[in-house]
């Protein structure tokens, strides 16, 4: 893998070219749907003239294909955006641009982020980094592979219920969820606007925390996003640390408990007090999140109509417009999560689930805020399993929602939590840990991973 | 558990503005009884006088100049992403 630090201050024409003929090496992962070479070679040729200056000049980065760019099309992975090419830039590329990075191409997904494996991309699946008879994690699986195999040193990811700390884990990276409201959104496909986040896959901490610090802040353009707090920090005094034991049942794999344990062992070394913790609505968490998420995925999904951009299919009526071109656009898994949630807010279901679900939702956000009155971070595992086979999971929904199950309760509460590399099992496959903490101590999460990461 | 029939399948895809073909209607029949028995079981929880929770930003009345802005996009760029147009407008099929 690479670091941001090997970018500064040589050649970005170098930089670019290099990290395209890796990303032609690597194609077999198919982390990658498309490449901007001629923008972003003129963008290095701007940096090595001096023209344009920064924090991160001249450092090349991917971002995940549901982030609008320039200088190409923005696909989501769906046939409906097969051949769309956005008229503008989401707020958190036109930042990293400001500072002189280079996006060099756009990286694999599940449609519109539908999923945990990369698999419900209509372009075909991703490769996992370390064996690529393995899911690459998702729905960030391309920008996790990317950084994985040093294409380059960090990409963009969004995470709606963990799609990029599992991919993270799942590859070997480190991987940022930010505080909901971090970064703005603008220019970026909704999916579940309550719970959506735009972070980070890198390396490194020290490198994520580099970028989290380029992206995060105020924007008119999304009413949603935070007056700006995030200042890389480095770690003070002995923290408090609550292992969520309903993590840690016999459901989950041994070896990811192992790693797990070890991690621990870590902090504890380190000088940090870990107790165990009950977090008793872990259970029920992805419950929630699977009547919150698809009733606003039914909501933000209307808008691929066929009318005013993206793929028409052909029709003589109106209404038969729209369901062609829906029908012939959406993954399977699109579908599903669209009925579902048109199902949870049909007249007469709305209080038993959707209503049902968001009151659930403030006991969950109340038991992690009575958690945080004691302890600083809470960990737990990221994932109930390293990276599974591909096509293992792929006929069983409910199986694949699973994977989920550690990572959706930090997004339900707008929490931060990031996903950090913390050992491999017995075939080599590796493994992360998640690190959750209070409300826009994002710093904190990576100043404590980062003690962590130099003890290793 | 809840019985998801194929007219309750046909019934969700018309409001979600989806046409199934007949193997998709099976799929997602199973698919969605799954599901839904899967989220009920938030139904053993008492939820009574308890808020429901709608946003988690802490933010309230995010107020904004009444300003015009265009984001930087003008409207040819805008009407050039559509499928069809005439006379600067969408143009689309029948309506009825």
């Amino acid at each position: 893998m690479s670091k941001i630090s090997d970018f500064i201050g040589v050649s970005a024409r170098k930089n670019v070219e290099e990290a395209i003929a890796k990303a032609h090496a690597h194609e077999s992962f198919h982390a990658l749907l498309s490449l901007t070479e001629t923008r972003a070679l003129e963008r290095a040729d701007a940096v090595d003239r001096g023209e344009i200056t920064g924090s991160l000049a001249g450092v090349p980065f991917i971002a995940k294909d549901n982030f609008l760019t320039l200088g190409g099309t923005t696909t989501a992975a769906s046939k409906i955006l097969e051949n769309f090419e956005a008229p503008l830039q989401a707020t958190a590329i036109e930042k990293l641009e400001a500072e002189g990075a280079i996006c060099i191409g756009k990286a694999n997904l599940d449609a519109f982020a539908h999923g945990g494996s990369t698999e419900n991309s209509a372009f075909g699946p991703t490769k996992n980094a370390v064996d690529q008879e393995r899911v690459a994690g998702g729905s960030s699986g391309g920008s996790a592979v990317v950084v994985a195999l040093g294409i380059v040193p960090f990409a963009l990811g969004t995470d709606t219920g963990g799609s990029i700390r599992q991919p993270a884990s799942f590859n070997g990276v480190v991987g940022m969820k930010p505080t909901y409201g971090t970064v703005s959104r603008y220019g970026v496909v909704a999916m579940a606007s309550s719970t959506d986040t735009i972070g980070v896959l890198a390396s490194n901490t020290d490198d994520a925390a580099l970028v989290m610090g380029v992206m995060s802040g105020k924007d008119t353009k999304d009413m949603t996003t935070l007056p700006d707090f995030f200042t890389p920090t480095i770690l003070e005094g002995k923290k408090k640390i609550g292992l969520i034991k309903e993590a840690m049942t016999d459901d989950v794999d041994p070896e990811v408990r192992r790693v797990t344990n070890e991690y621990i062992e870590k902090l504890r070394s380190a000088g940090h007090e870990v107790e165990e913790v009950s977090l008793s609505l872990l259970k029920y968490a992805l419950a929630i999140y699977y009547i919150v998420v698809p009733a606003e995925i039914s909501s933000n999904l209307g808008r691929y109509d066929g009318i005013r951009y993206g793929r028409r299919a052909d029709a003589s009526r109106l209404s038969e417009l729209y369901g062609s071109s829906r029908d012939e656009g959406f993954m399977t898994e699109n579908k599903r999560r669209i009925m579902i949630g048109s199902y949870v807010l049909s007249s007469g279901f709305f209080d038993a689930y959707y209503l049902q679900a968001q009151k659930v939702r403030t006991l969950l956000i109340n038991e992690f805020n009575e958690l945080f009155q004691s302890f600083d971070v809470l960990v737990a595992p990221v994932a109930p399993t390293p990276a599974f086979k591909l096509g293992e999971n792929t006929n069983d929904p409910i199986k694949m929602y699973l994977a989920d199950v550690m990572t959706v309760p930090a997004s339900l509460a707008g929490l931060p939590a990031i996903s950090v590399p913390a050992g491999k099992n017995e075939q080599g496959l590796p493994i992360g840990v998640q690190l959750i903490g209070k409300r826009r101590d994002d710093a904190l999460l990576l100043a404590l991973a980062k003690t962590i990461e130099e003890n290793a | 558990m809840t019985q998801i029939s194929r007219d309750d399948v046909q019934h969700l895809a018309q409001l979600s503005s989806l046409q199934l073909t007949d193997d998709e209607v099976s799929a997602l029949q199973i698919d969605l009884e799954n599901i839904v028995g899967y989220i009920q079981q938030l139904d053993e929880l008492d939820t009574t006088g308890v808020e429901p929770t709608y946003q988690v930003t802490d933010l309230q009345n995010v107020w904004r100049e009444d300003v015009v802005d265009n984001y930087g996009i003008d409207k040819a760029a805008l009407l050039a992403l559509a499928p069809a147009t005439e006379a600067e407008q969408i143009k689309v099929p029948k309506v009825l």
